[in-house]
């Protein structure tokens, strides 16, 4: 495979396994008082970086990674409480600062960030070692305490105990903070026959559940956007209708004329309107009128776009994977299938609109309230824009509500923009900086447009020679995370490291450069290569006249992890059993993110053509489940966020500008379309892998793929829309 | 004006086109009630006036006066409680954002129809985009709720 040689994917980095030692395990004693709104003021003992117990008995977690509904405050959480011998309700988490050098995430080459589903995966050796850790210094407190040896406290559900006597890990905490943490070396782990909470099921009768449930129903949960400090003013930005349209001139006079409008800036990406509260500054950015350069401003329609893409597929592109002749056995006897693949832009749509808000304090400090998903990254473009040193610039991490890939942009989009519109009003006041939905669904930072240009050679009963060629624009280049010079092959994850055994193989790619922003959407390349590669492999299943299940089994003898999900997934959908006249099922199985999904879709077809997703049975293997619960709210999600997209989701350009705006016609699952979801785990010992995006490839080749079934067409336009 | 909220007056001296949404969320920092896309397509703003879901992002404070408004800060009502109960039981949440929408939907849908259909719970709540698509446990939270209420 060409992968390792060509790339370095930026989201899951270095896989190198995360030494107990390498993560910063320093321990700092240092007593605080935490002002967590959750707990009241009450004074915490750190016992390392990421365990700090409280004299009130909590035990508070801090997390590197931020929790936007994956649940990686609950799955981080559960790892130390594991360790650290807890009770469920002792358990508390917090956001970390911003502090590569604490925090860094090995998978992003030790920045701080979340994403590439790494969280779970990239923090367990260090959690269970912060957790182990910890007990221990609780057990040489409780040992002092009690006068006894070491090895006779019993440490049970939050409690040391030795003989009569006993005392709580509230009560030890102080003292705790003040023994030396045990050598790394030294430490040992539960054995997972013991487990009381990692692979345990949620439960309402002890409480055992997500952390962040009770906040969330009970609305004390706090987003950045809930952060409004007294006489905080909020800024609009009116960008470029067109990616890399500037400026040329503007009349802010109605806007001023506003009330509550206090300034009007223009920053390095557009003019900003600054006034007392949103519904002042809205009125005064619908009233501004601004005269746009677009010399270098992107001016086609997405057809002229797509026109273009496919103009390019004529040539070879970057060689990404090569088996047997290659492209070379594409030609001969038999034959030749070939269908283009057209996906659009889409937008992340975050049900929180980005926002952040910014305190600068001139020459001294700045403070940014943000849902911050590589906070360290923000932190230094923040300094930049304002002249201070990183060290200067305090992020504070708040709950996000969704991202999706959004939150995570390489070039801190959002705080950059907060914090020239901040140092233009020279700090007088907190900057809240708002993304409308316009904004969101207009301002680029799409999932890219791709062609995939698929091609098979059948000859005798066999599929001789597999071709898959796109273009697309790449994500990573001119980013940090993609070495000058390489080229991105991960804009083609998921379909270079096809895993079908087929003896001749040819995957390139043309990276394509367009002046509209491109990011990671949810499951990144994953999106349109599964449903390239998976849908395409079921057209071929039909020439052949295989069944879609048997003839994947026949080619994936070698992988038995992706035939583990096939298989159970097949078994619990019923594969073999005949579907009522009408419905028909389609499979698709796919590995990202270092695990497998294999998902069956039943659809229903009305007599009008419509059709309906009635139920989807998943099957994941994600090593080792640190919360099943969790494991089977991403996996729904994910394929209700993938389902989405398949059936409705396009950010389409006219003369360059987004048609879409709003939720009218940037059309989203609802609830009407949301099929049953059956989700089943595979039980594994491998390390934990992901869980937040690997269920989202699979879902939209398996509807096609029923489709496909129905109707016997191939489905390469997406959105797929409503009829068959 | 005077603005009833959860039962409890405040005056408004506000915009006369403002919507309710900011006037909550801003003045008086009950942010609980959500923005998602400011033009009544999504529900994250949803609020109950004088029973009804009611888009928050949309209707101007000053159209309220006399009329009861509830928000997710105010939901003590039976059906209410039992919403929120139900959702935690059922681990629904995933980012949280549309939650409050979602569940004042809900019990404006459980007050009205105690026991409802699967048919008439995706009726009413299909207009609540849930972006992490929460769907599927909401759906089963709904159906618990309408049991814990008897
Ligand atoms: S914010 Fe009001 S309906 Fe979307
Ligand atoms: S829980 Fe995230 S939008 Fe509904």
């Amino acid at each position: 495979m060409a992968d390792t040689s060509t790339f370095s994917p930026s989201r899951r980095f270095v896989i190198a396994a995360i030494g107990i030692g390498a993560a910063g395990f320093a321990v700092g004693c240092d007593s605080r008082t935490a002002t967590a709104a959750a707990t009241g003021p009450t004074t915490l003992t750190s016992l390392g970086d990421y365990v700090r117990v409280g004299a009130d008995n909590t035990i508070t977690v801090y997390i590197r990674h931020i929790e936007f509904g994956q649940g990686v405050s609950t799955g981080l959480t559960t790892i130390v409480a594991e360790e650290i011998d807890a009770d469920w309700s002792q358990m508390r988490f917090e956001h970390s600062p911003a502090d590569n050098a604490k925090y860094g995430n090995p998978a992003f080459g030790g920045m701080m960030g979340t994403g590439g589903s790494t969280a779970i995966f990239s923090s367990w050796e260090q959690l269970r070692a912060a957790g182990a850790s910890a007990r221990e210094m609780l057990r040489q407190a409780a040992a002092k305490k009690f006068g006894v040896d070491a090895s006779e406290v019993l440490l049970v559900k939050g409690k040391a105990t030795a003989g009569d006597k006993s005392a709580t890990y509230g009560e030890l905490a102080a003292d705790a903070g003040a023994i030396t943490p045990p050598d790394p070396k030294t430490l040992t782990y539960k054995d997972a026959s013991a487990y009381e909470f990692i692979g345990k099921e949620r439960d309402p009768a002890t409480g055992y559940g997500r952390l962040d449930s009770a906040d969330k129903v009970h609305a004390k949960a706090q987003y950045a956007l809930d952060y409004n400090p007294e006489g905080t003013l909020v800024a609009l930005l009116q960008r470029s209708p067109k990616a890399g349209g500037k400026v040329a001139s503007f009349d802010d006079t109605a806007t001023k004329a506003i009330k509550g409008v206090t300034d009007v800036v223009q920053i390095s990406n557009g003019v900003a309107v600054i006034a007392s509260d949103f519904w002042a500054a809205k009125k005064g950015r619908d009233a501004l009128k601004i005269t746009w350069d677009d010399s270098a401003a992107e001016t086609r329609s997405s057809d002229a776009i797509f026109a273009d893409y496919r103009a390019q597929l004529a040539k070879a592109g970057h060689e990404a994977r090569k088996e047997g002749q290659g492209a070379a056995a594409l030609r001969g006897a038999g034959e030749v299938v070939t269908a283009d693949f057209d996906f659009p832009f889409l937008a992340h749509a975050p049900m929180e609109p980005l926002n952040c808000v910014v305190e600068y304090k001139p020459g001294e400090s700045a403070t940014i309230h943000s849902g911050s998903q590589m906070p360290t990254g923000d932190q230094m473009a923040a300094a930049a824009v304002l002249g201070l040193q990183p060290a200067q610039v305090n992020i504070v991490t708040m709950l996000a509500g969704g991202s999706f890939g959004r939150r995570a942009t390489p070039d801190a989009d959002l705080v950059s923009e907060a914090a020239q519109i901040a140092k233009a009003v020279n700090g007088k006041a907190p900057v809240r900086l708002m993304w409308t939905r316009e904004d969101d669904i207009r301002s680029g930072k799409y999932r890219p447009m791709a062609v995939h240009r698929m091609t098979a050679r059948l000859n005798g009963g066999k599929l001789e020679a597999w071709g898959d060629r796109t273009a697309i624009q790449s994500i990573m280049e001119g980013t940090p995370f993609l070495p000058p010079g390489t080229v991105d092959t991960s804009s083609i994850e998921g379909g270079f490291d096809i895993a079908y055994a087929i003896p001749n193989i040819a995957v390139d790619v043309h990276l394509v450069k367009q002046p509209t922003s491109v990011l990671w959407w949810r499951s990144v390349g994953h999106t349109h290569t599964a449903y390239a590669k998976e849908h395409f492999f079921d057209v071929v299943a039909k020439k052949l006249g295989k069944d879609p299940v048997a003839y994947r089994r026949e080619l994936l003898a070698s992988h038995p992890r992706l035939l583990g999900v096939l298989n159970l997934a097949a078994e619990k959908a019923g594969w073999d059993t005949p579907l009522p006249a009408g419905k028909f099922r389609g499979v698709a199985v796919h590995h990202s993110f270092s695990s497998y999904v294999a998902e069956v879709a039943e659809v229903s077809v009305a007599a009008d053509g419509t059709f309906h997703v009635d139920r989807v049975v998943c099957a994941v293997d994600c090593g080792i489940v640190i919360n099943p619960d969790i494991v089977r709210s991403q996996m729904e999600g994910g394929i209700g966020y993938g389902l989405s997209s398949i059936l409705g989701e396009a950010v389409t350009l006219k003369d360059g500008a987004p048609v879409q705006s709003n939720f009218f016609d940037y059309n989203v699952l609802r609830m009407n379309q949301m099929p049953k979801v059956e989700v089943y785990i595979v039980p594994s010992t491998e390390p934990p892998s992901g869980v937040g995006e690997p269920g989202v490839p699979p879902i939209g080749p398996a509807v096609a793929n029923a489709l496909l079934a129905a109707t016997g067409k191939t489905y390469a336009k997406l959105p797929l829309g409503t009829k068959a | 004006m005077k603005l009833t909220i959860n039962g409890k007056d405040h005056e408004y001296a506000g915009e006369e086109d403002r919507p309710l949404l900011w006037y909550l969320r801003e003045d008086l920092k009950m942010t609980g009630t959500k923005f998602g896309c400011g033009v009544a397509a999504c529900g994250a703003c949803t609020v109950l006036v004088d029973g009804q879901p009611t888009r928050a992002c949309i209707t101007p404070a000053a159209t309220l006066e006399g009329k009861a408004i509830t928000t997710i800060e105010g939901l003590d009502t039976p059906a209410g409680q039992a919403v929120q109960k139900a959702w935690t039981e059922l681990d629904v949440v995933q980012c949280g954002w549309c939650q409050s929408g979602q569940m004042l939907a809900a019990t404006a849908l459980l007050t009205a129809t105690p026991k409802p259909s699967e048919q008439q719970i995706t009726d009413g709540m299909n207009s609540n985009i849930c972006r992490c698509a929460t769907y599927h446990r909401i759906r089963g939270a709904v159906a618990r709720a309408s049991e814990i209420m008897g």
